[in-house]
This record gives structure tokens, sequence and C-alpha cells, in this order.
């Protein structure tokens, strides 16, 4: 199968500190691939390359076999690489309607339809209620859901989710990762950061592990889990259960 | 109702100079529509699309010797100034934003504030084009009454609420606000910020321009001192839109009855007269302050002050 991304020994550096170091790494269609890696591992770094907010020092980014590094964010997107925010950037003097129907105008021209799919967008990700609240008053976890619905109205086949789970409670928990798994059954693509480990162990297909800017791991949930590099990276030393 | 308001407005208003308005009014009224045009120009770029720009006499200067420069370089009425603005504003604007656009925020504006004060430097020098600091005249204005220009004014004006009004309601209204709420969060959303900033600064330059023109052929004399001035026209204006209300359609029209009454009123004082650019730089503390989202846009708080001050 080909891959709908093709991450190709990328390294970007801000001055002299490499953020990112040679990672290579494939995203085929339809699976969910977690990115998991300790702070500062460069993990949102790689996102901000992936979407164009920074060019790759080195290497390339494929989306479909077509290269997209060196484009601008909104040609990325209208590609079909939608992201969030770790840090929820709302548009906040506007309703959460309009959050979704600015992003929704993307695909479609008329604002009737652009209406209607926010809507069906709103019902999806459980924020229909609160459309009308401006959205810098809505709490976190719904913020951080907005940010999920924003980038599903701008009809992407690839997800970059940053974090959409951190700072949740419980059941906004279950109810996120209810909705992750919905858009991945609607066929749409993800690739989500995420620290919560017992979430990424059980929606990820694969799963890659960054550290200081490279690639440690790459593989299974299972596999990860029982690396013991990984677990070195998180805990300092291997311990015996 | 509220969907009639504006004929409503726009017909009282055209009744009005038929009732028989002394010359006087009839000036106040027409500097207070020429100055919603220009807070609405303004309001679309600063309030909608979040560009803050000092540097709004750029535009109206050039609209105002574009008409000025066909008058006396090519002895074509000033009126020709009108259409042609439209042209050069959008290469100017074109210009101003490939310089300043790439900036945010303050830095957007301190560059808006540098291009204004070029463009007045500019045309003070170019002497030989823009006649300098001695400024242009019309020889014979086009009426002596000025009923005519009152409803020239007035249609510029009708145009632009509606030029504002369609703009805002549609998708760039939407990619405006998102650019000015969060312009990495819009671009990530596939919005071209880049394209839509440049769209709306031109749509605000011509604007303004067009009361440039009209102020030309109006006034009858321009100089580079009075048209491209940083203080009473990019300052007013910005003043305009925030006593009036950022972002709301009807804030620079309210602002611009105040801020030109208040104008006419300061200046006839006594002593204090002279005084008015303070006074109004008092004013503007006390609406950031107190009123930061304008009179209309504060509306609701305004009331709320008054109906508490009844009951007590």
């Amino acid at each position: 199968m080909r891959p709908l991304l093709e991450v190709k020994d990328v390294s970007r550096f801000f001055g002299g500190l490499a953020a990112v170091m040679d990672v290579s790494f494939s995203v085929y269609p339809g699976e969910i691939v977690g990115l998991i890696g300790p702070n500062g591992a460069g993990k949102t770094t790689l996102f901000n390359v992936i979407n164009g907010f920074y060019k790759p020092s080195k290497g390339d980014i494929y989306f479909k076999e077509k290269k997209i590094s060196g484009l601008k964010p909104h040609q990325i997107c209208k590609l079909g690489i939608a992201r969030t925010f770790q840090v929820v950037k709302p548009l906040q003097r506007m309703s959460v309607m309009d959050n979704v129907l600015a992003s929704a105008f993307l695909r479609v021209k008329s604002k009737t339809e652009a209406r209607e799919r926010a809507e069906e967008i709103l019902r999806f990700t459980g924020l229909y209620d609160d459309r009308d609240k401006l959205s810098k008053g809505l709490p976190l976890g719904k913020r951080k859901r907005l940010e999920i619905a924003r980038a599903l109205a701008t009809g992407p086949e690839l997800l970059l989710l940053d974090e959409s789970f951190a700072g949740l409670n419980p059941t906004e928990l279950n109810e996120s990762i209810e909705i992750i798994k919905k858009i991945r059954d609607s066929g749409i693509t993800i690739l989500i950061i995420e620290h919560h480990m017992k979430v990424i162990m059980s929606i990820s297909d694969r799963i890659v592990v960054l550290n200081y800017g490279e690639k440690i791991a790459e593989g299974t949930p299972q596999e990860i889990a029982n690396n013991p590099v990984v677990v070195e990276a998180y805990l300092g030393e291997a311990v015996d259960a | 109702m509220k969907r009639y308001a504006p004929y409503l407005i726009l017909g009282i208003m055209a009744i009005l100079p038929l009732i028989g308005l002394s010359t006087y009014m009839l000036h106040i009224l027409i500097m207070v529509i020429m100055w919603s045009v220009i807070g609405m120009a303004w309001n679309l770029l600063g309030g909608y699309c979040g560009q803050v720009s000092f540097g709004h006499a750029a535009f109206f200067g050039v609209g105002a010797y574009t008409a000025g420069i066909l008058y006396y370089k090519l002895g074509v009425s000033a009126w020709w100034g009108v259409p042609l603005s439209v042209l050069i504003l959008v290469v100017e604007a074109l210009i101003i934003g490939f310089i300043c656009l790439r900036l945010r925020g303050p830095f957007f504006a301190l560059a808006t504030l540098a291009m204004g004060e070029v463009m007045r430097v500019t045309a003070e020098n170019l002497r030989d084009f823009t006649q300098g600091s001695l400024g242009i005249m019309l020889k014979e204005r086009t009426w002596v009454e000025k009923t005519w220009y009152y409803y020239i004014i007035l249609l510029i004006a009708a145009v632009s609420f509606v030029v504002v009004k369609k703009v805002i309601e549609s998708r760039l209204g939407y990619y405006f606000v998102a650019i000015r709420e969060d312009q990495d969060a819009a671009e990530s959303l596939g919005i071209n910020t880049t394209l839509y900033k440049t769209i709306a600064l031109c749509i605000s330059a011509v604007l303004t321009g067009l009361a440039g023109a009209f102020y030309t052929n109006y006034m009858g004399y321009i100089d580079p001192e009075v048209v491209f001035a940083l203080h009473d026209i990019s300052i007013v204006t910005i003043m305009v839109v925030m006593v009036g209300g950022v972002a709301t359609f009807w804030g620079p029209v309210v602002g611009s009855v105040i801020m030109v009454l208040l104008a006419e009123f300061i200046r006839s004082l006594p002593r204090l007269g002279s005084a008015h650019q303070t006074l109004f730089g008092i004013l503007l503390i006390v609406i950031i302050i107190f009123l930061p989202n304008g009179i209309v846009g504060d509306f609701p708080k305004i009331k709320r002050i008054f109906g508490f001050g009844r009951r007590s």
C-alpha cells in the first residue's frame, strides 16, 4: 500500500539546536498513528514542519506522493492535511458555529452549504448545543473538541491531533476517544501526539517514538510498551515489574 | 424593523437638504458623511480584519491628489478623480500591502504610520508634480450650492455601507474575522491570510480614497499638510471608529457624528478651542477605558449604566 504521508529524513534546526533530527516514517491510509516522546522531544515541531509553519532544514515530506515541504500552511490544508493546536487557538470572539463555518468555507463556496456542513460537524463532535456561545467562554475540554471540529470542517484526509486529550477529565476523555474512533471509521487517517499512555496504547495502530529530536522506536503499541529503549527514555532506566 | 433601518436612515438623509438647512449645517452634515465613509473603510481593515492602520491618510491623500492633479495637470474636471482614483488606490494598496502586511500587530501599525508620513513628505517635495506645499487650488468650484455635494457624498456613503455589509456577511467576512482572531489558526485552516489581508486593504484603501477625491472637489483646495495629515486624518479616522464601535456596521457612522460635532463644538469654545487635540486625546483615553467596544459595541453597557442611574 502506498503511504498517505511520508516523512523522509526530516531535520529542523533552531540555530544550533536540532529540534528534529533525521526523522523518517510513513503513515498509511486509514491508520491511527501515535507520536509519543518525553517533553521537548520535537513532536510539536515535527507537526509544525508537516503542516508548513516551518520549512524542514533538511529532508522532505510527501503527501499522496506529492512533495509538500516548502508549501504554505493554507496550501497544505487545501491539499487535505488539517491540524489542531496543543495550546488551543480558538477564534475567540467568534461563536462556536462561526469558528467551524470559517473553516468549512474551504471546500464549499455557498454560505448555506457551509452552514449545513458546520452543523453536521458540530453534531458529530457534540458541540451543537454550544453553537451560539463565544468560543472564549468554553471550558477547556470543549475548546479542545472545537479544535477538532474546526480541523474536520476543512475536509481533511489526514488529521494531525496535537495533545487533544491533555487536561481532560475522565468523562471528556472517553467522549473524545469515541470521537477519534468515529473519525477514523469515516475514512480519515490520524496522526496523534499524546502523553496519555492509556489512550495512545488503546487507539493507535502503530506508534512512533521520538526522543531528543530523533526517532528511537516504531511499532505496534505492544512492541513499544516492551521496548527497553522507550522505557528508558521515559523512566530513565528499565524496571522489573 | 432593524432590516429597514439603513433604508429609513438613507431616506431621511436624502430629504434633509430639502427642508432648507443653513449652509453651515449642510457643511457639517457633509463632513459627518465623509468621515463615515472613511470610518467604514478603516473599520473593514482595522475592525474586522484586525490590521490596525495608522496611515489611512496615505489613501485619503492619494485619492485627493488624483483628483487635484487631473485638474491641475490635464485640465479635466476633478470629478474624474473619483472613478480614476479607484485604479490608482488599488495599485497603491498593493504596494503598501506588499511592504506592511508581512508585519503583524503593532509592527503593521507602525509601518503604516511611516507610509502615511512618507506619502506626505513625498507630496511636499515632488513640487513639479504636486505643487508641493503650495497645494492645488481648483479655480472654479462645480457648484456654489452645497446640496449637490451632499448628494454625491451620500451616494458614496451608501455604496460604501453596502460594500462593507456584503463583504462582511460573505465568506470574506468570516475569513477577515478569523485572521483578526488568530492568524496562525486561520492559516492552518486553509485561509490564505496574505491574500485576504490584501483584499481587505484594497477595499479599505479605495473607499478612503474616494472620500479623498470627493474632498478635493468639495473643498477646492488641497495641500499635503491637510490631506496627508497624521493627526487630522489618520488618527481621527481611528478615533471615529474607536468612539463609534470597532467591528460594528453603525459604529463608524455614530463615531463620525460625534467626532465632527464635538470638533466643531470644541473649536468654538473660547480659549479651550485651540486645545482641541488635547481634548480629543483625553476623550479617546476615557473611551478606551470605559467603552472599549465603542458606543455601538457597548450600547447595552451604556443602557445599563443609565438605567441604574435612574433607579437610584
